[in-house]
């Protein structure tokens, strides 16, 4: 199951030319983009491991393109996402936010049933992928 | 030659007259051209490397293949001889010709790039490669990023980075690395890495007598002084004397006799009691403001 979180998750995966071309806007907004990965892309879990710090004081989106693909280098079998960070008065949020990279099969949630108290059900979602370790989770 | 210029029918011509007018290149040459006095070789070079973008703008109309040139540079000379002060109009050459995309220049030393401890280096470098990149890496005094006495120098780590950057990424950033000539010499022979990823090396000659009263008189221009008749020839009686004298650094000796100069005009001024102070006054040099330099009084050499 295709994870659809942040921008363009429903359009086909970006190329590094379309990642480049997005990164650019966001520094000549200067906006500080970071990258985050994780492997267990729960849409409740928002907040994912960084990968090193937010990049300030970028010109040329290379710079963080050259970031990105040290992260894939390490970090390839798991969800990357880039997110930039607008510090100006009255924003100080995240504007943009998109996956990078996906993990070759991505392998979904199941609706979990719970019987409660009462003959009661209570319902959760639980990613597949969480039945293995931490690490071996896409590998 | 590909397919693609072989059919071209008919040998269709292009001007480059024209291209150079559609450029934009002209007017930053001419600026170069007004603003720097003397250092023929680097003008030559920035001509060249302007002719070779008309060139291959040109040459992929016919649909021939061009690669972007290899444009890390080298500028070595003595002290003065106008390095930096090249380096960060380089930034804005390259980026107005096209070969580089945003044309900002950083410029860095060796504190920026090495490290205090292990682990600490890579990082440092990575980060100033990353702003660096679309623009100008500029590495003053490079030399001391090599330390000979010491094999455990976090330096090296830095130098491979580096070099490994200038190699990988050669259409994103342009590498200037500048120092006194013996000393780079040394560094090159003993990184011949760098030696031979550095596609330019530019040695910047000293000034002659007449380009450092040329500079002076542009430097003072862009101050709104001018110098007096008698002071422009006592300034021309300087400059040969100050050449003799040790610790000579080309255009920086200038700037310093001229700053002094300054100094002593304000004092001229101050000291000759409460007078009405024309404009002429204020902004003119006499030639006592310069005969008065120490320069004047000494042997030669001393």
């Amino acid at each position: 199951m295709r994870i659809t979180q942040g921008c363009f998750s429903f359009l086909p995966d970006l190329t590094d030319d379309d990642i480049l071309t997005q990164i650019q806007y966001c520094l000549d907004n200067g906006w500080a983009v970071n990258l985050e990965f994780t492997d267990d892309p729960h849409p409740h879990n928002t907040y994912w491991d960084m990968w090193g710090l937010p990049m300030f004081d970028l010109h040329d989106a290379k710079g963080v393109l050259m970031e990105l693909d040290a992260c894939r280098k390490i970090h390839g079998d798991k969800y990357i996402r880039l997110s930039a960070f607008d510090s100006s008065h009255g924003w100080e949020s995240v504007r943009i936010s998109f996956i990078v990279n996906r993990p070759k099969t991505e392998e979904g949630f199941r609706l979990e049933r719970v019987s409660g108290p009462g003959r009661t059900q209570r319902y959760a979602v639980r990613g597949y992928g969480l039945d293995k370790p931490e690490g071996k989770r896409y590998a | 030659m590909n397919d693609a210029a072989r059919e071209t029918p008919a040998e269709p011509t292009v001007s480059l007259a024209e291209e150079y007018a559609a450029s934009g290149v002209g007017p930053v040459l001419k600026q170069l051209d007004d603003e720097l006095v003397g250092l023929k070789p680097v003008k030559t070079r920035i001509r060249e490397i302007a002719a070779l973008l008309l060139v291959d703008r040109v040459r992929q109309k016919f649909g021939l293949t061009s690669e972007a040139p290899t444009l890390h540079m080298s500028f070595t000379g003595n002290p003065g001889a106008g390095k930096t002060t090249v380096a960060t109009r380089m930034a804005q050459i390259l980026h107005k010709l096209g070969y580089v995309r945003r044309g900002h220049l950083v410029a860095v030393t060796r504190d920026d790039l090495v490290g205090q401890y292990i682990g600490h280096t890579a990082p440092k470098t990575k980060e100033v490669l990353k702003k660096a990149m679309g623009g100008v890496l500029f590495i003053d005094e490079a030399y001391y990023l090599y330390r000979q006495e010491n094999e455990r120098d976090y330096g090296q780590e830095s130098i491979e980075i580096l070099l490994q950057v200038m190699e990988n990424n050669r259409d994103d950033l342009v590498v200037i690395l500048a120092g006194y000539a013996d000393k780079m010499d040394r560094f090159f022979r003993s990184n011949p890495g760098f030696r031979s990823r550095v596609a330019h090396h530019i040695d910047f000659p000293d000034y002659t007598d007449a380009d450092l009263l040329a500079i002076g008189e542009k430097m003072l221009a862009g101050l709104n002084y001018t110098l007096s008749n008698s002071a422009r020839r006592a300034l021309m009686d300087y400059i040969p004397l100050r050449r003799t004298q040790p610790l000579f650094a080309n255009a920086r000796s200038i700037r310093n006799a001229l700053d002094r100069a300054r100094l002593r005009q304000a004092n001229r001024l101050f000291t000759q009691g409460d007078q009405a102070i024309t404009l002429e006054q204020l902004t003119t040099i006499e030639e006592a403001d310069i005969r008065a330099s120490r320069v004047f009084g000494l042997p030669p050499g001393a």
